[in-house]
């Protein structure tokens, strides 16, 4: 399991707050068994809408990786396609006002890193972007900040994800796992279960 | 932080441990799947060699991509057919229980749970769906989640959550005429915002609830989601009680009242702690309509669509975003805004109470002429219960098609969808920008009775005013 202490590279800001999971990836494209071909469809009706100059259309912000977005980006639906196809699109990091709960814990579970700013922070970072699509963005677990040309802004995130991405621990699968005794004590203790007529016959 | 509530006393029955996170291992009594979000979750349980560990607490069925005409397989749609066969064979090789088109059993996932009994007080839920909230209401932990939270569900019945807070939502008093459960969820919505829910478990209280069916219950916890709460819950009664009372998966004989015994005891106590109570009026509720983009955009459907300064500057971009989408003029009245297309079904709105509810208004009338029309049970037992009761001929004879069972319009997985910019007036959940499958589709989500409103006016009308006629 990777430990992500850094995401460093070019950022792309996306303006706008309650970006929901229907926009990020369009109900039609949830037609799938595997997340492989979801980069291509992340926000297909925005960019359809706007031509062309939809961020993660235009020339400049090719090969990006961390995005910056506003207030509640990812409510909706609890879909991992979201988180999915905007990491198949080549997005390793997220940094946003704030974010929906399942699409934070969603981007946990995938290894994408989000972190939160202040409106001003986050706004400040958008403009940088938009004025200069090439300067190297840093984002740093560690100090908890983002650097980006002259501009170095506060971030926070849960300290229990920030942990997990330092350590390599982000997937929990296996941590799942692995407590097994306890889970069956667990399960022992449920008045429901020993009631249980679920068993299939 | 909260103490002494149904949701503490649940986290707290069914917690394993602590990860090294700093999160808690939270055992899942109930594990809800479906063909959307779980294909993925087994891949990744090949990947791994994992097994499914509580096969027997896993319940599958079909609901989002399923055809509401033609189900004959394999299906029109290649997609679609190629994530059933997914679905089936996944089920078969794990030995899970999995309720297929014309099993008599089939439906809405968030319906059929609740309707066999699957679904009890006390319990955790989990479903990678994020309207697994609905389940709350019978006092149930019920949490949205991701595919990658499906296989760790599936392979250790565990997640990895970290505690949220505790808000009381108090509404008391009685429900004025053509007032009902979803206007009730709409204007909570309206009042603490999309995302007011953010961090908290919502806890539904008062008269009102207390006064509401199970399915209006679950009509309230299903759009907790929407008001940006991970699950909302009603402590269970003896409404629950009855309700459940011999279905299919509910405990018989003696454990029938140890059941009960135990339920009494999670409810929250008297004196229990919460983070957060907020008060609601009924009398102050009215039904209620979205004219905008979010859920959260609702007005009484005798207000006009809000002009932006008299909204708070928080809510002003979205606002303008969404005259511009719905092409909309500040200022003017929602009641008499034309439809094309009028939707009652979904999670939130297509069990048998809300369709009997729906068919009150429809008898005698006629659908306006224009306006397409249809009514979609939640469930194949729905279906059937409603057709015992005439309800169907109910609806055919005002114009209303009637279909089979699914998730329909609510979202653009199967043939049910909007064209170009049309306007549907819906009982679903979300209006979110292309959500009913144009990309320029317009959505105002209402209660099931104002949608029978809206389908016979050909426009925005209000309920009332037919309890009048
Ligand atoms: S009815 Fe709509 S909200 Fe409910 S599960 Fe189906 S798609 Fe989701």
């Amino acid at each position: 399991m990777s430990k992500i202490h850094k995401v460093s590279g070019r950022g792309i800001p996306l303006v706008g707050g309650d970006i929901d999971t229907d926009r990020i990836i369009p109900a039609r494209f949830l037609r799938c068994v595997t997340f492989d071909g979801l980069g291509q469809q992340v926000f297909a009706d925005d960019r359809q809408q706007l031509n062309g100059n939809h961020p993660f259309d235009l020339p400049q912000y090719q090969g990006a990786n961390i995005l910056v977005v506003n207030e509640n980006f990812g409510c909706g639906s609890s879909r991992e396609h979201a988180p999915q196809a905007i990491a198949k699109w080549g997005i390793q990091a997220i940094v946003g006002e704030s974010f929906a709960e399942i699409f934070l814990g969603n981007c946990v579970a995938i290894g994408v890193p989000c972190v939160t700013a202040t409106p001003e922070a986050v706004t400040q970072l958008q403009q940088l972007l938009q004025q200069n699509s090439q300067v190297e963005i840093i984002m740093d677990l560690g100090s908890l900040k983002v650097h980006g040309g002259d501009l170095t802004i506060d971030v926070n995130m849960n300290e229990g994800s920030r942990q997990s991405f330092i350590n390599g621990s982000w997937d929990n699968c296996g941590q799942l796992i692995a407590n097994s005794d306890q889970i069956g004590a667990t399960a022992a203790k449920l008045p429901y279960l020993q009631w249980d007529n679920s068993a299939i016959a | 932080m909260s103490k002494g509530t149904l949701f503490d006393k649940v986290w707290d029955l069914h917690t394993v441990g602590t990860l090294p996170s700093g999160e808690t291992q939270l055992f899942i009594g109930l594990h809800l799947i479906h063909e959307v979000t779980s294909p993925q979750a087994f891949a990744m349980l090949r990947d791994r060699q994992l097994k499914v560990l509580f096969p027997q607490r896993t319940v599958a069925t079909v609901d989002h991509i399923v055809p509401t005409e033609n189900q004959a397989r394999p299906f029109v749609d290649v997609l679609a057919e190629e994530m059933m066969q997914a679905l089936e064979k996944s089920c078969a090789e794990h030995k899970i229980r999995f309720y297929n088109i014309g099993s008599g059993n089939q439906g809405i996932v968030h319906v059929i749970a609740p309707e066999q009994g699957l679904t009890q007080p006390g319990m955790t839920i989990a479903c990678g769906d994020s309207h697994t909230s609905t389940h709350g209401a019978f006092g149930a932990i019920a949490f949205g989640i991701g595919t990658s939270q499906v296989r760790d569900v599936l392979a250790s019945q565990t997640l990895a959550l970290s505690k949220l807070k505790v808000r009381r939502i108090e509404i008391n008093g009685q429900l004025p005429p053509g007032v009902y459960a979803k206007d009730v969820t709409l204007h909570v919505i309206r009042q603490l915002g999309v995302k007011g829910g953010v961090g908290y478990a919502y806890e539904y209280a008062g008269t009102t609830i207390e006064a509401m069916s199970m399915e209006e219950r679950m009509t309230v916890c299903n759009m907790s989601i929407e008001g940006g709460a991970r699950c909302g819950y009603v402590n269970p009664d003896q409404v629950t009680f009855d309700y459940l009372k011999d279905r299919d998966f509910a405990p018989k004989g003696e454990n029938w009242d140890k059941a009960i015994a135990w339920w009494q005891q999670i409810r929250s106590d008297a004196d229990a702690v919460y983070d957060d109570v907020v008060t609601f009026d009924a009398a102050d509720i009215p039904p209620t309509v979205t004219w905008g983009i979010t859920p959260g955009q609702g007005i009484g459907v005798d207000e006009v669509i809000p002009k932006p300064e008299n909204l708070p500057p928080s809510d002003q971009a979205i606002a303008s975003e969404a005259y511009r989408y719905m092409e909309f003029t500040p200022g003017t009245p929602i009641e008499g805004t034309k439809v094309d297309v009028c939707f009652i079904g979904s999670c939130t709105n297509g069990r048998l109470t809300d369709l009997r509810e729906a068919a009150k208004f429809a008898q005698g009338r006629k659908v306006a002429a224009g306006v397409k029309a249809f009514v979609v049970p939640g469930s194949e037992r729905v279906k059937q219960a409603a057709e015992a009761e005439g309800l169907d001929q109910i609806f055919r004879e005002a114009g209303f098609e009637w279909r089979e069972a699914g998730c329909s319009m609510c979202l653009a997985m199967n043939p049910d969808k909007l064209q170009g910019n049309q306007i549907s007036a819906s009982s679903s959940n979300r209006n979110f920008k292309g959500r009913q499958g144009s990309s320029t589709g317009r959505t105002l989500l209402m209660s099931p009775a104002m949608v029978v409103a809206a389908a016979v006016n050909g426009k925005v009308a209000d309920v009332r005013k037919l309890i009048e006629a």
